[in-house]
């Protein structure tokens, strides 16, 4: 019998925790994946978030530890000085790295430090029950915008690729989506590409991931790849910002 | 073994790369800027890592980070900054990591000023951050001292698998006195790490380490092994300096700056023919709760000296259980009283 697709090596024992419909699962699988294709797993270290991933670390075949809200672009960054040896990313949602830990992942991204950084975009609070992200947008109903996100109280959805690209550090900066198998490829491709800017000490990397909360949304998980499609895609472009790393060989 | 005259915080920082430091994460406040200065030119010298950060709360969190995979780390700060730091402290203790702390205290509350003061005596040693957990928390009075007690950190830290924090203040940190270095740890003689620490799961289950567990049964037993902890610590780890108290009838408690400054009110009042004698803990936490009891028995008062409004003050009552009048002395807001004046004081107190 052939083994034509199996559990990559990166990823535990462990059953994820998320919803039915949750993209966290799939992101975790193409981390895993781009880990084990590249050889890493055994010098990779993951530093999870808080927030609906703060289980992360237990998801992954590899040490791993959990930053506070927000922090995780730090501790990666004592890490990674510490031990440059090794390779670590960061897992980090929406209101953990546009929110709370903005300021840290603007500083490691400008620094060039040579981490990697897997941002998942659901557009909400999944953890604490759906009360408005940075990246909430315009008019939409949250528990905490339950008259739709209004511009002059709430301000506007934060897009962090279109502030980050303009920092000298980062060698590779991408928006993708994985709501279709094209999708799901070209994620993972820029997954890699992260990684690789950082195994090859060009700088900082992040992939920014669109993302569904079936849960907070309210709606189900076929419907919400929909609204993504249509809501987030005009306010979020899909795109490669920065690329230092170039092609594959 | 040669002496030289060596700045507080400079002294720190060399301290500190002798004792196997070679990860230093700082971000600048008066009066400590120095040290971090100092650590900027040093650490490159013996291919150490030096880094400026965004502020103290991502200080804080790259020493978690480090100190993640086994790193013997140090931060210096002053106390608006540790305030902002307590978040990772609460992480990293519970987290049972090793990462030395110095806090240069200055004048507070809030902004406060940048003169000398001790009003973070709680905040270092009955919490400050969320959660049970305690700092070992060292009071150095010399500059000798900071030295001494700032490689003892690195040891205690590494030992217990906790935080630990060099409680100074501008005073000691501004000081120049001569001092002896002690020599350049062997870095492969540091304490082996390799049982916990993250460093690529090859070969091996993964090591994970968080601050965490969402089931409060286990969160509980979490808490247990570090209550456990901090009894040993309090059993192995008191130290105290007592001086001139065999024959004391009135004992004075100051700790740090104020305690050498309380060693020339012992000298000026045995002088004057009063029995005056000085306890001096230099653990603040763990408090020499027991040394000092054991004094109650032999003097007739005890006088408390400090630079806040009296938080050691509660240790000593403690300590003395009401069994002798404490009565209490202070200036705040950055003011170091001189010798003439806490002695006026203890006269006062006692009708002299
Ligand atoms: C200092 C601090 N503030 C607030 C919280 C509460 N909190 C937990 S998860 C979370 C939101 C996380 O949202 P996001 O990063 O978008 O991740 P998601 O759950 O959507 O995956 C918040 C505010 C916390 N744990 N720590
Ligand atoms: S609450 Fe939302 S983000 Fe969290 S696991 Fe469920 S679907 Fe995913």
């Amino acid at each position: 019998m052939q083994v034509i697709y199996k559990k990559p090596e990166a990823l535990g024992e462990k059953e994820f925790t998320y919803c039915p419909g949750c993209h966290h699962g799939i992101i975790h699988r193409l981390v895993a994946e781009v880990v084990d294709e590249l050889g890493i797993r055994e010098k990779t270290l993951v530093v999870a978030p808080i927030g609906c991933s703060v289980f992360a670390y237990q998801f992954f075949n590899m040490d791993g530890t959990v930053a506070p809200h927000g922090r995780a672009p730090a501790v990666a960054t004592g890490i990674k000085r510490s031990r440059p040896d090794l390779m670590v990313f960061t897992y980090q949602g929406d209101g953990d790295l546009a929110a709370i830990g903005t300021a840290e992942i603007i500083h490691a991204a400008n620094r060039g430090e040579k981490i990697t950084t897997i941002f998942v975009n659901n557009a909400i609070y999944g953890m604490t029950g759906g009360q408005m992200a940075p990246t909430t947008l315009l008019g939409m109903k949250t528990t905490t915008t339950p008259y739709g996100r209004k511009a002059e109280n709430d301000g506007y959805p934060m897009h962090m690729c279109e502030f980050l690209k303009e920092a000298k550090g980062v060698a590779y900066l991408a928006r993708t989506k994985v709501t279709t198998p094209q999708d799901v490829e070209k994620t993972k491709k820029a997954i890699k590409k992260a990684f690789l800017a950082q195994i090859n000490e060009l700088g900082f990397g992040m992939v920014e991931i669109l993302s569904t909360c079936p849960t907070n949304w309210g709606i189900d998980p076929i419907t919400s790849m929909k609204w993504l499609e249509e809501n987030m895609i005009p306010e979020y472009p899909l795109g490669v910002f920065v690329d230092k790393v170039g092609d594959e060989k | 073994m040669e002496k030289v005259m060596v700045k507080g915080t400079e002294a720190i920082g060399e301290a500190a790369i002798r004792a196997g430091c070679r990860h230093f994460f700082g971000y600048p406040i008066t009066p400590q800027s120095e040290l971090p200065e100092y650590m900027s030119k040093r650490l490159p010298e013996v291919d150490g890592v030096f880094l400026q950060t965004e502020s103290e709360v991502a200080t804080v969190n790259m020493l978690y980070g480090a100190a993640c995979t086994g790193t013997r780390v140090m931060t210096s700060t002053s106390s608006p900054g540790f305030s902002l730091m307590m978040e990772g402290v609460s992480y990293i203790a519970c987290a049972q990591l090793p990462a030395v702390f110095v806090n240069v205290v200055r004048g507070g509350p809030g902004l406060g000023d940048i003169q000398p003061a001790q009003g973070d005596y709680w905040q270092a040693t009955k919490g400050g951050g969320h959660g049970d957990y305690k700092l070992i928390t060292l009071a150095p009075s010399t500059v000798q001292e900071a030295v001494d007690l700032t490689v003892l950190a690195f040891d205690l830290a590494d030992k217990y698998r906790n935080p630990a924090l060099i409680l100074a203040d501008g005073l000691l940190g501004q000081m120049m006195e001569p001092v002896v270095f002690p020599d350049f740890r062997d870095l492969s003689t540091l304490p082996d790490h390799s049982s916990w620490a993250m460093t690529g799961a090859k070969g091996r289950k993964p090591h994970l380490i968080t601050s965490f567990d969402i089931d409060p049964y286990v969160l509980e037993k979490m808490n247990l092994v570090l209550v456990e902890k901090y009894k040993e610590i309090e059993k192995k780890e008191i130290r105290w300096e007592e001086y001139k108290t065999e024959d004391a009838n009135i004992v004075i408690t100051a700790f740090g700056t104020i305690g050498r400054i309380a060693k020339s009110v012992v000298d000026m009042a045995r002088k004057d023919g009063i029995k005056v004698g000085l306890f001096r803990p230099i653990t603040v936490w763990p408090f020499p709760y027991e040394p000092l009891e054991k004094l109650a028995d032999k003097v007739d008062m005890f006088f408390d000296v400090e630079m806040n409004m009296g938080q050691m003050l509660e240790d000593v009552l403690i300590s003395i259980k009401g069994r002798k009048p404490v009565k209490f002395y202070s200036r705040m807001g950055g003011v170091v009283p001189t010798p003439n004046e806490i002695y006026e004081a203890l006269k006062k107190e006692i009708g002299r």
